[in-house]
């Protein structure tokens, strides 16, 4: 998995509640046996109007995404950090998330900031005021910052944390239990 | 501290915990299907890992698959490779696979229960979220990625962190002709689609008691629709009825199932009351399962939402599915009727639907199709003769799989059809680019198609 420590990027504002992931990548696309060819199907139906957020020049390359609260309800397609991610997308700013999306993105390298409401209009307001406008993420000191002078400390669960920053296989992880994993078997047959 | 349910099910499938990291929990059931499952073989293949369980990993093929004749080959090409993939994963990994030719195919969580592979006390994983399904049963069991899918393949464990709990106490009963849906619809009414997120749902009360195993699974599948991680029902003789006898639950450990409750003063993180005798038949209006109205009410306007994002999002809502504010529900004509989904394609919901259709036909300006959620389903549907009940009325009778709830095979609605659904999701574009979706139970599904428009199914004169 790749690791994410420090990211600074450019930032779009999806102001809607509850992007649910059959608008982040749509059923017709799930066909694919592979883990890449997502991202040119990302939010495919909202893209075709030219007003979309993504289809402005200035929200061109984005890779930080703010958006209203319980994104990535539905279903668990993992389909769905695929193409975010694929589409250049690295972190995600939200009032809250659904839990399956959550565990999605760990597992893929990107990362779902939970913020309040208040920081995330903040935010969604300035990417909208100001051309340009660029957040850096930090996962080690565990703050979100702007170069006028917004700086939010965020809270991700410890163990989440450090998989992240080491981009580690945590199935690998899992393996080095295997004594415990075989007496458990062996105690509940 | 007295146990939940969700306590006792989560303690005894700890394989390890430590602090400042998740717990690894034990899983007893793996079901996957053709969908998210082929990255997850790919990546077993990649680091040369096996699945450690075969024998507690059960494929089916429903997602994608037609819902037409099945002894034609898939027409979509790229839909017919998941199918063959999973076939080939199965095969290399010696997991067993009901086909889409097999006598038990069918909607992962139809097939489960049918089964008897899901049973009290399991722990059950899917890739898909709907997998709260089989909570019905007193067993945690939930949706997840297809990451996950991996993890548990290669370790038939899963690091977890420990949810909150909620319970939903249900006061008085159901009236006739409000059933489970219309209860799940009306609890994420009450509390929100995000209402339940990072909590585990246990609904209890004489209400939730007096459902069929068929009403539990359709109240327990739409936990996800409240944002829960899963949902459950302390099982009880309803519960040890529905299983008896069927293929890998003939007998069952009746006597530990009985443990499988909540303490008296089990102590839940949150606790939600709903008074059930209170409820009506809902119809969603907008493009979110909790933006839901009792059949007798209008569709909202957006002016009397609570905040700023309410009102845009009912009015973006209001929009796409080309509705007034005000608007009474009955008034709504349909073009499509869609009874099936792994919420309510169960032989009781059949029953239900075809009790309000015989002796009508279904209104000239609707199309209407009924897919049974599993060929055990059907069949059992056809030695009642529900089917002749349904060709009759004008119904399409199909095979077994997902079909119209997500459109990923055929069926799909045309852009700015109208549908009365008894699926679970309402999104945009969820069964067919610019297809609007009204999410009801099978009854109101089966009235609505009849009359053209939806109507209170209270007032119905069965035939």
């Amino acid at each position: 998995m790749n690791a994410f420590i420090k990211h600074t990027g450019l930032v779009a504002p999806l102001d809607r509640a509850n992007v649910d992931t059959d608008q982040i990548i749509p059923k017709q696309f799930l066909k694919r046996i592979e883990r890449t060819g997502f991202g040119e199907f990302l939010f495919y139906d909202w893209r075709s109007d030219p007003a979309f957020v993504l289809n402005q020049p200035r929200y061109k390359g984005a890779s930080i995404l703010v958006a209203g609260k319980n994104f990535g309800c539905g279903s668990s397609r993992e389909h769905a950090p695929w193409a975010l991610g694929e589409f250049g997308f690295r972190a995600i700013l939200a009032p809250s998330f659904a839990d399956i999306f959550t565990n999605n993105c760990f597992k893929n390298g990107m990362l779902p900031i939970t913020l309040t409401t208040e920081q995330v209009e903040e935010i969604m307001s300035r990417a909208q005021q100001h051309e340009g406008y660029e957040l850096t993420v930090d996962l080690e000191r565990q703050t979100v910052e702007d170069s006028r002078g917004l700086s939010i400390l965020f809270v991700v669960s410890e163990f989440q944390r450090y998989c992240l920053l080491e981009g580690l296989d945590d199935i690998g992880l899992t393996l080095t239990h295997e004594a415990l994993i075989r007496e458990y078997e062996l105690s509940h047959r | 501290m007295m146990p939940t349910l969700f306590d006792k099910l989560w303690q005894s499938h700890v394989v390890r915990e430590a602090r400042g990291e998740p717990t690894l929990l034990y899983i007893d059931l793996h079901l996957i299907h053709e969908v998210t499952s082929p990255q997850a073989f790919d990546g077993l293949r990649q680091e040369g890992r096996k699945v450690r369980r075969p024998d507690l990993t059960f494929g089916t093929v429903d997602h994608n698959v037609p819902t037409t004749d099945r002894s034609l080959p898939i027409a979509d090409a790229v839909a017919a490779n998941q199918v063959e993939t999973l076939r080939r994963n199965c095969h290399d990994f010696g997991v067993q696979l009901y086909d889409i030719n097999s006598p038990e195919q069918g909607i992962v969580h139809v097939i489960g229960p049918e089964l008897g592979l899901t049973r009290p006390g399991m722990t059950i994983v899917c890739g898909d979220s709907h997998t709260s399904t089989h909570g019905a049963f007193g067993a945690l069991a939930f949706g997840i990625g297809t990451s996950e899918v991996e993890h548990v393949l290669a370790t038939q464990c899963l690091p977890q962190n420990k949810p909150l709990t909620m319970k939903v106490e249900t006061r008085g009963s159901l009236p006739e002709g409000v059933t489970a849906k219309d209860l799940a619809l009306g609890i994420i009414g009450q509390i929100g689609t995000d209402g339940a997120t990072g909590c585990v749902i246990e609904y209890a009360g004489d209400a939730v008691r007096a459902l069929s195993m068929e009403g539990r699974m359709t109240l327990c599948n739409m936990s996800i629709e409240a944002g829960a991680r899963a949902g459950m029902i302390a099982p009880d003789e309803t519960t040890f009825a529905y299983l008896k006898g069927r293929r890998f639950s003939p007998e069952g450990d009746v006597n530990y199932w009985k443990t499988l409750r909540s303490d008296d003063d089990a102590k839940f993180d949150r606790v939600v009351e709903i008074d059930a005798s209170q409820l009506e038949p809902f119809v969603t209006w907008g493009t979110s399962p909790g933006m839901v109205v009792p059949v007798t009410s209008y569709v909202p306007d957006p002016a009397d939402a609570k905040s700023a994002a309410d009102r845009q999002a009912a009015e973006r809502a209001l929009e796409y599915m080309a509705l007034k504010p005000r608007t009474h529900i009955q008034e709504i004509a349909i073009d499509r009727a869609f009874i099936g989904s792994c919420t309510n394609a169960r032989i009781e919901d059949l029953r239900a639907a075809a009790r309000v259709v015989k002796g009508y036909r279904i209104n000239s300006s609707v199309s209407a199709m009924v897919v049974p959620g599993s060929q055990e389903v059907k069949r059992v549907a056809e030695r009642e003769g529900l089917d002749r009940i349904f060709h009759e009325a004008g119904f399409e009778w199909r095979e077994a799989g997902c079909s119209m709830c997500l459109g990923m095979n055929a069926d799909i609605l045309e852009p700015g059809e109208r549908c009365a659904s008894t699926s679970n999701r309402n999104f945009e574009g969820r069964q067919g680019r610019g297809g609007r979706t009204h999410l009801v139970s099978p009854m109101m599904a089966a009235a609505a198609a009849i009359k053209g428009h939806f109507t209170d199914v209270r007032a119905w004169e069965f035939k």
